[in-house]
């Protein structure tokens, strides 16, 4: 692909950076033959704990695994610091954001973002205008997707409002270093992930709303079994130590939601929710849905349960608004943001659309409403044939597209086929926000690509995962 | 106009179901032109009809229902007093942005056909002569017909069908307003029809257009005309969705049937 | 206080289980007496019972098949468009548990994801006697693995209860059903004829039920049908036993209700089987016609499953 990457454990060649000296001793120390060994062990361990997730459109793989690369990515203290205050900073911008979209409008009557820009918007719930957030927090959960290209700088790459996924993995991929490696675990120093469902629970709590009881009632709402994402629903909930219902398991009476137990109704007050908003409420949204809850729209505009996220947040992921982010953190907060955007091509401005279609075989084209990687242009890694097609689509319909400069994302050490080799990944750290601050656990959902030179790390497209360190400098 | 209205709704089930939850947009706002002098619903089963207004400024009554319950009869009486002001609706709460009614929703998505009709037909027109000339084209394709479409029929599906009724004209109107750059959207309410007719089987549906200088008018491609003091006008919203005098679930297996009666009549006091 | 949906799946699962072992101990008793050489004007088909006693016989016959080992086994065990299949069984157990995870041991989701997981190996073994064998077994040590997971690390709580009386309801049925396909053999009248079939018979019934070394320990003597169905009906001590199911499920029962501060229809409806059963006779049992007794037992047992799910909203 042209140009070197940034090995976050040789530097752009021949350096050996300190954050990785344990862990480089380590693997000179341990045969290959030992480390095969171990990745199958993980294997049968995340099959047996039916660590899986299902793929939409896929039948016959109902339950895949996602390949769990056995060498830890690894940060140092000041690095993580450094990321820390600049996704708090970028949240609480997010926050703000969608609490004036859906109020007073004061950043489009400011002129930074364009009005039809918004309205426009699917993930805008014209809803939602004038509803009081119970709780006022929209965005508790926010998952951040950090890349980066040398030692210095970081780039947001996509901000995730809706429901950000994959902390289940953050979590069991810890566990398994710690069952597999349990030696480098002990001298690694490395800070402890653990206490993310802890957080999560008492910034559910302390968004309930004002009508709940003093121990609040909390729920994960799961579309079902069925769903790609149900083992990490269940898994929370047990972590969290609270109910895991599904649509069918709750009910709104006087626009209060109760969920049905075996001593009947018991009230609901905060809904961890992992449905998608078109589905949360046939009588407010998609009529046509069975996962959702009837009234609980209703419920959520008197105020008497918390959702988390909010309903409506969803426009934050918009890869077009992303585009303005750096002027929206200034407007909210005041200050520079920390952490880089990267420069971000609309193709609907028509100056940026001419660039964009002279430049295809350098850039990255994106849907602006796609997640997971899907309809999506490489350009250095396509042929002219793809490229002829998406400039095809890109012409008829150019307000769907952004584009960006290919980044050349760093490597890390990864184990593929019974070798090292360095693998592009990216960083997703789970930003909690309750009534009293931003939390964020030290590390994250490190995705990794598993095939050499590629740019996609997500899980739906064949990306594994990896345990993310925080260690002390 | 002197309007007097008795609109039920019945539904009868075959097997008694558990529960019912209903939303109602039933109840009209006031405007400039429409003085409610009174208005009243009532559900013939227990339960209470909690009221709340939706981002569209719309009254809803939500109310829930313990079964089992064979039959629920929803009734509204209302009198309202009318003027005719060529569609144009002053004196409603406004509160959303503008741009908000550009939108496109699942129901009024339009495809390459409805844009091109939109094309054609409203081409440089000033606003209020394109979307006159969108009611008249509305009105001439479509052929008016019950029970061929749903309450899920898109414009896009009714327009290539050719036939629907009074809301999948106005979903074609207002997909194609939209279209053309003018905000649109949907109305649902009552209609006393030219000629005397006092009972009717269903509610009316239309649309209102901004134009500038005038605000929000009604157009009716149904009917070809712009709203007069024969209509009633209760709720609107992007498209039948929101704006439809209705939503609701109800538990429990059963097949309902559903008997509405609607009388429109003229006081006699004016 | 629990979700009503984690106990419905939770007495579904047990119950699958439950019903997965039932049906892999009728085949191998099946398996086991249609290898004895047939006596002269004795014409049987263990296979079509076996199928009667999965209560599948129609559904088999609607397939258009005919009733061979082959067919049989392979309907009984791995055919996915029967519900009852053991695959079906083991897989909707999955399904079950896999929705209550939370509620689980790790050993019991394990114990349920792993042989989930192990399936297709037997599926794959093909028709050979001993593949089958190999294969009952394992479904017999899934199931123990089930149960002994659950009994020896669940709390003694709703959750326990509720995965206990599905299997107890489940385990009746099953006991009750495989009497009922042939109690004819178990007719007093019968024994008179005596003839060495129907020793098999017996002794196939009591290996369906694992009873016939209790038997042996219990009474001492020769297999006698009337003893058979004493022992399969009201023998408190044996745990497949109708008797025993509900001394267990009215104790489950019991222990909800005082944790509920609350009785209902399923504990009074319990209660009334099981002293039904306490209070007959095995000579009761004939006289009223062990069909007819049969009969009424699975109504009423089915009939008590309905009204746990009425009385704890779990439908």
């Amino acid at each position: 692909m042209g140009k070197a990457a940034f090995d976050e454990m040789n530097g752009f060649g021949g350096e050996h950076r300190a954050a990785y000296r344990q862990l480089q001793a380590w693997l000179e120390d341990t045969p290959v033959e030992l480390l095969e060994q171990r990745r199958l062990e993980a294997e049968a361990l995340f099959r047996r704990f039916g660590i899986t997730f299902a793929v939409y459109g896929q039948k016959d793989a109902e339950e895949r695994l996602i390949p769990f690369d056995l060498i830890p990515r690894v940060l140092t203290a000041s690095e993580w610091k450094i990321l820390e205050d600049g996704l708090t900073q970028r949240v609480q911008a997010i926050n703000a954001l969608i609490i004036d979209l859906y109020g007073k409008g004061e950043i489009l009557k400011a002129g930074i973002v364009p009005e039809e820009l918004i309205f426009a918007n699917e993930a805008f719930r014209p809803e939602m205008i004038g509803v009081e957030v119970p709780g006022g927090v929209p965005v508790p959960i926010a998952g951040i997707d950090i890349v980066r290209v040398d030692a210095e700088k970081f780039y947001v790459l996509e901000d995730n409002a809706r429901t950000p996924s994959g902390v289940s993995y953050m979590l069991d991929n810890r566990e398994a270093t710690h069952l597999l490696f349990p030696d480098l675990m002990a001298r690694s120093k490395v800070r402890p992930v653990e206490r993310y469902p802890d957080e999560l629970l008492a910034v559910l709590e302390s968004l309930a709303p004002r009508s709940a009881s003093s121990e609040p009632t909390i729920a994960v709402l799961t579309p079902g079994s069925y769903n790609s994402a149900f083992y990490e629903h269940s898994f929370l909930a047990d972590k969290l130590g609270v109910e895991l219902v599904e649509g069918r398991d709750l009910f709104v009476r006087d626009d209060v939601v109760y969920m049905r137990t075996t001593q009947g109704p018991k009230r609901v007050d905060v809904i961890y929710r992992r449905v998608d908003d078109d589905f949360l409420d046939p009588l407010a949204f998609r009529p046509d849905s069975m996962l959702g809850v009837p009234g609980l729209f209703s419920s959520y505009r008197a105020g008497n349960v918390t959702l988390a996220n909010a309903v409506g947040t969803g426009i934050a992921d918009d890869k077009a608004i992303y585009s303005y982010m750096p002027e929206i953190v200034k407007f909210y907060t005041g200050e520079e943001p920390m952490l880089h955007n990267v420069p971000t091509y609309r193709c609907r401005e028509e100056e940026a659309l001419k660039y964009v279609l002279d430049h295809l075989p350098e850039l990255v084209v994106k849907e602006v409403h796609g997640s997971g990687g899907y309809g999506m242009l490489v350009g250095p890694a396509s042929t002219k044939k793809q490229i002829a097609e998406f400039e095809k689509k890109l012409k008829s319909d150019p307000d769907n597209f952004i584009a960006q400069p290919t980044l050349a994302l760093s490597t890390c050490p990864a184990f593929v086929d019974g070798e090292i080799a360095p693998r592009h990944v990216d960083l997703r750290p789970f930003v909690l926000t309750g009534s009293k601050g931003t939390r964020i656990v030290p590390g994250g959902l490190t995705r990794v690509a598993m095939k050499a030179g590629s740019l996609v790390v997500n899980s739906s497209q064949g990306g594994g995962t990896k345990d993310t360190w925080v260690v002390e400098d | 106009m002197h309007l007097k209205l008795r609109h039920s709704t019945r539904y009868t089930y075959d097997t008694p179901v558990r529960g019912i939850i209903q939303m109602l947009r039933l109840t009209p706002r006031p405007h400039d032109a429409q003085h409610i002098l009174h208005w009243r619903i009532d559900v013939d089963q227990d339960a209470t009809l909690k009221p709340s207004e939706d981002s569209f400024g719309n009254i809803v009554h939500t109310f829930w229902a313990e079964g089992p319950l064979e039959s629920l009869t929803i009734t509204v009486e209302g009198e309202v007093q009318t003027e005719n002001t060529n569609g144009v609706v002053q004196g409603t709460p406004e509160r959303l942005p503008l741009g908000l009614f550009l939108r496109e929703t699942r129901l009024t998505t339009p495809n390459d056909a409805i844009h091109k009709f939109a094309g054609k037909t409203a081409g440089s027109k000033p606003t209020l002569d394109a979307l006159h000339a969108l009611m008249e084209a509305v009105h001439k394709r479509m052929k008016f017909d019950i029970g061929v479409t749903s309450v899920a029929t898109t414009a896009a599906e009714a327009f290539k069908a050719k036939h629907g009724v009074c809301q999948d004209f106005a979903h074609i109107f207002i997909a194609a307003a939209r279209s053309a750059g003018i905000p649109a959207r949907y109305v649902s309410g009552y209609l006393r029809e030219d000629g005397g007719r006092e009972q009717y089987e269903a509610g009316h549906g239309w649309a209102e257009a901004w134009v500038p200088d005038l605000g929000w008018v009604g157009f009716d491609p149904a009917n070809n005309c712009c709203p007069t003091d024969a209509y009633i006008r209760v709720a609107c919203g992007l498209d039948y969705l929101d704006a439809g005098p209705v939503r609701g679930v109800r538990t429990g297996i059963a097949t309902e049937q559903l008997d509405v009666e609607i009388q429109v009549t003229q006081g006699s006091n004016q | 206080m629990m979700l009503a949906s984690t106990a419905n799946d939770l007495f579904w699962m047990a119950r699958y289980v439950e019903r997965a072992e039932s049906i892999a101990r009728t085949l191998s008793a099946a398996g086991r007496i249609s290898a004895i050489p047939q006596v002269s004007g004795e014409e049987t088909n263990e296979w079509s019972s076996a199928l009667a006693a999965a209560a599948q016989l129609n559904a088999f016959m609607e397939t258009g098949r005919e009733p061979t080992e082959k067919e049989v086994f392979d309907y009984l065990a791995f055919d996915e468009s029967n519900p009852s299949s053991i695959k079906s069984c083991l897989t909707q157990a999955r399904h079950n548990a896999r929705s209550v995870r939370p509620a689980l041991t790790t050993e019991t989701w394990e114990a349920i994801n792993t042989a989930y997981l192990d399936f297709r190996k037997y599926e794959k073994a093909g028709h050979s006697l001993r593949a089958h064998q190999e294969f009952l077994r394992w479904v017999l040590d899934v199931s123990l693995r089930v149960s002994g997971t659950a009994f020896r690390n669940m709390l003694r709580d709703e959750r326990y209860w509720f995965s206990r009386l599905g299997f107890y309801i489940e385990r009746a049925d099953n006991t009750a059903r495989i009497m009922d396909v042939k109690y004819h053999v178990l007719l007093p009248e019968h024994s008179e004829v005596g003839g060495s079939l129907d020793y098999y018979q017996w002794s196939s019934i009591l290996r369906s039920v694992s009873a016939l070394t209790a038997y042996h320990w219990v009474y001492r003597q020769a297999l006698k049908p009337w003893l058979i169905a004493d022992l399969l009906i009201l023998r408190e001590e044996m745990p497949r036993s109708l008797a025993s199911c509900y001394q267990n499920i009215t104790t489950f029962l019991d222990e909800m209700a005082r944790a509920y501060g609350k009785q209902g229809p399923a504990q009074r409806a319990a209660r009334t089987t099981h002293s039904r059963l306490r209070n007959t006779r095995t000579e009761d049992v004939f006289q009223k016609g062990l069909h007819e007794f049969l009969t009424e037992f699975l109504a009423d047992n089915n009939k008590l499953g309905a009204v746990i799910a009425e009385q704890y909203n779990l439908a």
